[in-house]
């Protein structure tokens, strides 16, 4: 999120899109309830399936599933045509006035620079002056400027090309755009509330991009009650984002690519330039970041003269991409020997479940930590537990993959800090010892890596400096307390063994070390800063600054500087989270330096442009975000039928990536979870079990009708990856959509069962596509196409 | 740190139940105080705040357990309840937060470690020992045969291709920390966690 859960009570129109946080964030949700209590705020909920967050909103408005690029463009047009833009915001805080390479366009659903499957980007940069900054128009006017070029772009989303994709009438679009748009006030805020109905799509960035857009739009962006503000599903996957996966180290540095053979050369590739005078460009910083994090990992075996261990960090082949659907791939081919598994269970959570049981089983081994026995530990039982579900699975004497499964200490048995969604790490303490032979993970993977440094430092073996040197210097090395982690990823000056205060006490010289620089000042000289627990609210916006710690810096409202004009005017008076007295920013931490003037720099501070982007030219399927069809849809593109799906979209080639068509899967499914289960764990505890026993097909009533299904039929729904079979719930809350002139029904899948735990039923992902997003490689888990069969 | 003066309360009120149970000894029928209403369970338990494990909302919890202290008893948590304090929950908990007791407790946790040898159609109980031994070999012998010192154009990459790593998201900044540390000294690319799924 860019600002939190408690600043949503400061919004006038909250927009829930992509998300149920009535059913699936229920306490998140008093926020907004606050929100229409205390300012009469309007609660818009656009979803393909009437939820209980639809129930409460003041419009809900059904689309099809896959559609909120059109809606969102839909928006962005209406805002653009009404002139219900927030027009001083747009001109000072974003890159409207920015120009655009000659030759940049758009047609027959491509870019400009396509060719042979791929995009040449080059039309798709800023105009730079011979001192390499953009070239602007602040007037807006000139043709190749970001507001010009944006406004052609969407020119094509009117409000019945809109209603014809999405499924909803024009009126109904008409209505929430008169209420979204009441945000383009000065004085008014709304938020945007979403999860995983947006970052479920072959488009998911693209989404975000485009509900980005429309924040910026409305001067949404660093005004508390705004932002854009994704809930996210687990307890901790904020603070596993911001420690890295394939693609980057902790803090968000980029892993380095196989042509950045040193130090300087990567610095050189990632340290972004000003892209204008008046920018301060604070990942400028880069080399502090880096250096620091390398004196983390190998300590004293980092020096100046060994580029701080940087050979030893393993590079990316140029190209080449780690992501979870090609390294499942990968597995599935034969190429994997072992996977590590700590508290993961992709037989459940991965799409295409049968490619998943079968990648896993050819591996030689497997290490799964866990809780409780997961259809991921125990996948080589598939035949044996779920022959009907999983008639592709081998048996088990078939299965040469050795499994090792570790019993984990849970949340209550070890202390150490969550991140939830507002970005705050908020510690806890251990409660209890886990129970029997249970470890806490710490331990686990401590024994396990000293184990394997203890083979290389006996046997020697291939490249053993990455083994040996990374610093592991704790305490009681086999059994580090994570304080003393904690300490080491806050960062320590090194001359002094003191902890920072923060990443701007970061140096590149190798004087300080930092594990993650976007959480350094979480534990200074102070103390525990993520232990805190005090409820001062001095902005009077909930913004409890004492309480816990945000990254980055305790800010809790991400580009509050945006909220004032470029003379440091609050946009709305009565409620700015940081003012400027003369000499000092004072309220929230500045996103902005402390004590720099209001017309000193640009108020985005993070990016080299100093102003928000409409324009994103890094995404690899276009600078703006452009309406494609999932990678399975019932319709051709209303748009350009001749560029159906997302371009770029990422899929694989194993025999078991099947796409289906509308003639054989004519139903749009989607998949959502219930308040009383969490994910695939609480079908292990007796009161969820209890509250949601069964799973069930949610069938909308006109297609139950013409089928002869009532509640309780027992239906087979397939996919080209599989079927399964449950009894049907029938449903108003799944509307009939009229689509380019015809029916379109969807069909709900709530995902909580599999083949161990206290009950039982079909794991969802069994029917889900390996259709991936190409810029962050998320799964298309709504939107793809089923059939429907009455066999009860 | 774990509060302390829910330990005091607890000898304070010890002492003075002591006392004045002395003195009730004497004066009240031995059935009157059998039919007086037992003190609740969470009265003299140990507190230790916590954080909900599921969503991302950031519930924080208190985690009540009794036993704790005395060097021959294994603490127990008797119950798990909303924490007022926290600006995001004021003390509520949703359907699946308000049952953590039986998460934390469910008969189906695992407390030992499991094997399934290749081919094998059942699980063994194995030590920890056995178990370090025997993946610290797979993983080593992995990294030996699959880790690429160079490409094929003879530029340092230093990368093991054969080996995948997933997880993070349902533990601590810490744990993620230390399992970044775990990946780099292999020198494991295939890392993924939840946020892309």
């Amino acid at each position: 999120m860019t600002n939190g859960w408690t600043d949503v009570s400061n919004a006038d129109v909250v927009l829930v899109m992509g998300g149920n946080p009535a059913e699936n964030h229920p306490v998140g949700f008093r926020f907004v309830m606050e929100a229409k209590r205390l300012r009469k705020a309007k609660i818009v909920c656009i979803d393909p399936r009437f939820t209980r967050t639809a129930a409460v909103s003041d419009l809900y408005v059904p689309i099809r599933s896959g559609t909120d690029i059109a809606f969102l463009g839909g928006l962005i047009h209406y805002a653009l045509t009404e002139n219900k833009y927030q027009r001083k915001y747009v001109e000072q805080h974003t890159n409207a006035s920015f120009l655009i390479a000659e030759g940049f366009g758009f047609s027959e659903g491509h870019f400009s620079g396509w060719k042979d499957g791929k995009y040449d980007k080059a039309t798709w940069q800023y105009e730079l002056d011979g001192q390499g900054y953009a070239k602007v128009d602040p007037t807006l006017e000139h043709p190749r400027c970001v507001f010009q070029l944006m406004k052609t772009h969407y020119s094509r989303y009117t409000p019945d090309v809109v209603a014809n994709i999405c499924g909803c009438t024009a009126e109904e679009f008409l209505k929430a755009a008169a209420m979204i748009t009441i945000a383009a006030a000065e004085d008014k805020s709304g938020t945007v509330l979403y999860a995983l109905g947006w970052t479920h799509h072959s488009f998911a960035v693209q989404l975000i991009h485009a509900a980005a857009m429309v924040q910026l739009l409305m001067g949404n962006i660093g005004m508390p009650g705004g932002g854009v503000n994704a809930q996210r599903g687990h307890a901790n996957i904020q603070g596993s984002t911001d420690m890295g996966s394939w693609n980057n180290l902790p803090g968000y540095l980029k892993i380095p690519r196989a042509n950045q053979g040193t130090l300087a050369e990567y610095l050189k590739s990632n340290t972004p330039k000003a892209l204008r005078p008046n920018s301060l460009n604070y990942w400028g910083n880069t080399p502090k970041f880096m250096t620091s994090l390398l004196k983390a990992y190998y300590g004293p075996h980092a020096t100046a003269a060994n580029g701080y261990g940087y050979e030893w960090i393993p590079k990316v082949a140029e190209g080449a991409d780690h992501s979870w659907g090609t390294f499942f791939d990968e597995m599935h081919a034969g190429k994997m020997d072992g996977l590590i598994s700590f508290g993961m269970n992709p037989v459940a959570n991965g799409p295409n479940t049968p490619k998943m049981i079968r990648a896993l089983s050819k591996l030689k081994w497997l290490i799964v930590a866990e809780n409780f026995e997961t259809e991921t530990a125990a996948f080589w039982r598939a035949k044996e537990l779920a022959d009907k579900e999983y008639p592709q699975s081998l048996k088990a004497e078939d299965i040469q993959t050795e499994v090792f499964l570790l019993p984990a200490a849970c949340f209550a048995e070890k202390d150490g800090a969550f991140v939830n969604s507002s970005r705050w790490l908020q510690w806890k303490e251990a409660a209890v010892d886990p129970p029997g032979d249970a470890r806490r993970d710490q331990e686990i993977i401590a024994d396990l890596f000293l184990a394997v440094r203890a083979l290389y430092e006996k046997e020697g073996g291939k490249s053993p400096e990455p083994v040996l040197n990374m610093q592991w210097n704790y305490a009681k090395p086999h059994v580090p307390t994570l304080r003393e982690v904690a300490r080491e990823v806050n960062g320590v000056d090194l001359e002094t063994g003191k902890q920072l205060n923060g990443f701007g006490e970061l140096k590149d010289d190798g004087s300080t070390s930092c594990g993650n620089w976007v959480y350094s000042g979480s534990w200074t000289e102070l103390g525990n800063q993520m232990a805190r627990r005090g409820q001062v609210d001095p902005t009077g916006l909930g913004l409890y600054p004492e309480w816990a710690w945000s990254w980055p810096a305790n800010r809790r409202i991400l580009y509050n500087r945006a909220s004032a004009d470029d003379q440091g005017k609050p946009w709305d008076g009565t409620r700015a989270p940081i003012r400027w007295n003369g000499k000092r920013w004072g309220g929230d931490t500045p996103d902005y330096k402390a004590d720099a003037s209001p017309d000193s720099m640009a108020a985005f501070i993070m990016l080299p442009e100093g102003v928000a982007r409409l324009f994103a030219p890094d995404l690899v399927e276009g600078p703006f975000p452009e309406h494609y069809e999932p990678a399975e849809s019932p319709v051709d593109n209303a748009l350009h039928p001749n560029a159906n799906a997302n371009p770029m979209l990422k899929t694989y080639k194993s025999d078991m990536d099947a796409f289906g068509t509308a003639k054989d899967f004519p139903f749009v499914a989607i998949t959502y979870r219930l308040t009383e289960h969490f994910h695939y764990w609480t079908k292990h505890t007796s009161s969820s079990s209890e509250l949601q026993s069964n799973f069930f097909v949610e069938v909308p009533e006109e297609l139950a009708t013409e089928k002869g299904i009532v509640s309780g039929t027992k239906v087979r729904v397939s996919s080209a990856r599989g079927d399964l079979e449950g009894p049907a719930l029938v449903t108003k809350r799944l509307r009939t959509l009229k689509v380019s002139g015809r029916k379109v029904y969807q069909i709900g899948l709530p995902i909580h069962w599999g083949f161990v735990g206290k009950v039982h039923g079909p794991l969802i992902n069994k029917l889900t596509p390996s259709a991936y997003d190409p810029n962050c490689g998320t799964p298309e888990y709504k939107g793809f196409l089923v059939n429907l069969e009455k066999i009860g | 740190m774990p509060k302390e003066s829910s330990r005091r309360e607890f000898i304070k009120r010890s002492t003075k139940g002591a006392a004045v149970g002395g003195v009730a000894a004497a004066t009240v029928p031995a059935a009157a105080a059998e039919s007086a209403p037992k003190p609740l369970k969470t009265a003299h338990t140990h507190q230790s705040t916590s954080i909900c494990p599921y969503c991302a909302v950031g519930c924080s919890v208190v985690v009540h357990t009794l036993g704790d202290k005395a060097r021959n008893v294994k603490p127990a948590i008797v119950h798990i309840e909303g924490d007022p304090d926290s600006p995001i929950n004021r003390g509520t908990l949703c359907p699946k937060g308000a049952s953590l007791e039986e998460f934390v407790q469910s008969d189906r946790r695992l407390t030992t470690v499991q094997y399934r040898a290749p081919g094998s159609r059942e699980w063994t109980r194995i030590t920890w020992a056995e178990a370090m031994t025997k993946m610290a070999r797979r993983i080593k012998d992995s990294r030996d045969n699959g880790f690429e010192a160079t490409d094929a154009q003879g530029r340092t990459v230093n990368r093991l291709g054969n080996v995948a790593m997933i997880g993070g998201c349902t533990d601590t900044n810490e744990i993620n920390y230390l399992l970044s540390k775990f990946r780099f000294g292999l020198g494991l690319l295939s890392y993924e966690n939840q946020s892309r799924l």
